[in-house]
C-alpha cells in the first residue's frame, strides 16, 4: 500500500498574492511528490512497516521500531510526507471564512493569554529556526499547547527526536523553497504574510491518513 | 603610561582603563568582503539576482548579526555572566560560521571565461587521492546533493593525515568543526540555487563545476600544508 501526493484542496492561485502560484505548484508537485517517491521506496524494502501508517511511521521515527537501514529516510521522507500534508490542510484562500475555530481561540487564549501572544511565540519560532526546518502548535500529552519548531523535517510526532513532542495542530514550513520565489531573504515577510491564508477554521485535527 | 612614582588610587586607575582597553581591542568588527566581479559574471552558472541577494543580503546579514552578537558576548564576558556567554554560542556559531563560509565561497567562484582546470601540486593531489578530477566530482556532487535542509558540501584537507577529504557540514557550521581546512566550498542553501534552479540541486550542482576557481583552491591548500 504505497503512500500517495494528496490532492490540494485549493488551486495553486488560491493562496495569492500571500503564497504565490509558482511556489505552490513547485512545492506541491516537486518538493512534496518527492518526499512520497523517497517514502515509498524505504518502506518497499520492508513492506511489514506499511500496517503502521504515515502518523505510526512518524511515532516511530528514531526507535528500533525502524530498521537502521532506513531509520534515516522515514525521518526525513516520512516526515516531509507527513509535514506537507499538514501544511496543506491548514491553509485556506484568504477571503474564505479563516482563523481559529472558537474552541482552538479559547485553548489558545488560555495558554498563551491572547492569540496575539502566540502568534507572536509562533513567529519567533518560525524566525528563529535556523537552516530549515517548521514552527509548530503542537498539542503536549498532558493536554497543554506549546509552540515549538523543528528541524528539517523532523516533526513533533517523532517523540524520540524532538525536545518538544506533541500532534501537531498547526505547521508552517520555513524552508528556503517555501517563500524564496516571492520573499527572497525575506522570511518575516512569508511568515507575516501566511497569517492571511491560515489557520483554516476546520483545521484542528490532526492529520492521518 | 608612567607607573613609577604614581599613587595607588592612579595605579588602579591606570590598570583598570587598560583593562578596559584590552576588552575592546578583543572586539574586531567584521564587515561584508567585495566579490572579486561583478554579480553578473558568473552567468549563466549562477544568475545575476541570486549573487546580488546572496551577497547583500544573506552575506551581510550573518555579518551584522555576528557583530551584534560578539558585541553582547564580550559585554558578557567583561561582567562574567557565563549564562549569556552559553547562551550566545549557538548565535556565535551560525553566524561567524554563515561569515567565514560565505567568504571562501566567493573566493571559490571565478567568471566562467576565466575557468581554468586544476593542475600541478592540486591536480596531484586530487589524483592520488581520488583518481581523477571526474572521479571527485563523481563523489562530491552526489553527497553535496544529499545534504538534509540547509548546508554545505567541501573538499578539505586534513593536516593529520595529509590527505584530501570530501565532506558536508549542516546549517552554517564551518568545516573545521570536522577537523579539517577547507579548500572549496559549494553553498547548498536552497538561497543558494532556488531562483533558477528551483528544487534542481543535482543541476547547480553540475553547472557549478564551470566557475570553480581552481587557483584559490590550490592557493588554499599551499598554505594549509
Amino acid at each position: 500500500m504505497a503512500f500517495t501526493l494528496p490532492p490540494l484542496p485549493y488551486d495553486y492561485t488560491t493562496l495569492e498574492p500571500h503564497i504565490d502560484a509558482r511556489t505552490m505548484e513547485i512545492h506541491h508537485t516537486k518538493h512534496h511528490q518527492t518526499y512520497v517517491t523517497n517514502l515509498n521506496a524505504a518502506i518497499s524494502k520492508f513492506p511489514e512497516l506499511n500496517g503502521l501508517g504515515l502518523v505510526g511511521l512518524n511515532k516511530a521515527a528514531g526507535t528500533e521500531k525502524i530498521p537502521k537501514d532506513i531509520a534515516t529516510a522515514i525521518r526525513n521522507h516520512g516526515g516531509g510526507h507527513y509535514n506537507h500534508s499538514l501544511f496543506w490542510k491548514v491553509m485556506t484562500g484568504p477571503t474564505d471564512s479563516n482563523g481559529p475555530s472558537a474552541d482552538l481561540k479559547a485553548a489558545i487564549d488560555s495558554a498563551f493569554g491572547s492569540f496575539e501572544a502566540f502568534k507572536e511565540k509562533f513567529n519567533a519560532a518560525a524566525t528563529t529556526r535556523f537552516g530549515s526546518g517548521w514552527a509548530w502548535l503542537v498539542v503536549q500529552e498532558d493536554g497543554k499547547l506549546a509552540v515549538t519548531s523543528t528541524a528539517n523535517q523532523d516533526n513533533p510526532l517523532q517523540m524520540a527526536i524532538v525536545d518538544t513532542p506533541g500532534i501537531p495542530i498547526l505547521g508552517l514550513d520555513v524552508w528556503e523553497h517555501a517563500y524564496y520565489l516571492k520573499y527572497q531573504a525575506s522570511r518575516p515577510g512569508y511568515i507575516s504574510a501566511w497569517w492571511n491564508v491560515a489557520p483554516k477554521r476546520e483545521a484542528t485535527d490532526p492529520v492521518v491518513t | 603610561m608612567a607607573l613609577r612614582g604614581a599613587s595607588t588610587g592612579q595605579l588602579a586607575r591606570s590598570l583598570r582603563a587598560a583593562w578596559g582597553q584590552q576588552q575592546s581591542r578583543a572586539l574586531v568588527t567584521q564587515s561584508l568582503p567585495d566579490l572579486p566581479y561583478d554579480y553578473s559574471e558568473l552567468e549563466p552558472v549562477i544568475c545575476a539576482e541570486i549573487m546580488e541577494l546572496h551577497h547583500k543580503k544573506h552575506h551581510q546579514t550573518y555579518v551584522t548579526a555576528l557583530n551584534a552578537t560578539a558585541e553582547k558576548f564580550a559585554e558578557a564576558d567583561y561582567k562574567g555572566d557565563i549564562a549569556t556567554m552559553i547562551a550566545l554560542q549557538s548565535a556565535l556559531k551560525f553566524n561567524r560560521g554563515g561569515h567565514v563560509n560565505h567568504s571562501i565561497f566567493w573566493t571559490n567562484l571565478v567568471p566562467p571565461k576565466d575557468f581554468e582546470p586544476p593542475s600541478g601540486e592540486l591536480l596531484k593531489a586530487i589524483e592520488s587521492n581520488f583518481g581523477s578530477l571526474d572521479n571527485m566530482i563523481s563523489i562530491f556532487s552526489p553527497k553535496t546533493a544529499a545534504v538534509q535542509g540547509s548546508g554545505w558540501g567541501w573538499l578539505g584537507y586534513s593536516k593529520d593525515s595529509g590527505k584530501l577529504v570530501l565532506e558536508t557540514t549542516a546549517n552554517q557550521d564551518p568545516l573545521s568543526t570536522k577537523g579539517l581546512v577547507p579548500l572549496l566550498g559549494v553553498d547548498v542553501w536552497e538561497h543558494a540555487y532556488y531562483l533558477q534552479y528551483k528544487n534542481v540541486r543535482p543541476e547547480y550542482l553540475k553547472n557549478i563545476w564551470k566557475i570553480v576557481n581552481w587557483k584559490n583552491v590550490a592557493e588554499r591548500l599551499e598554505a594549509a600544508k
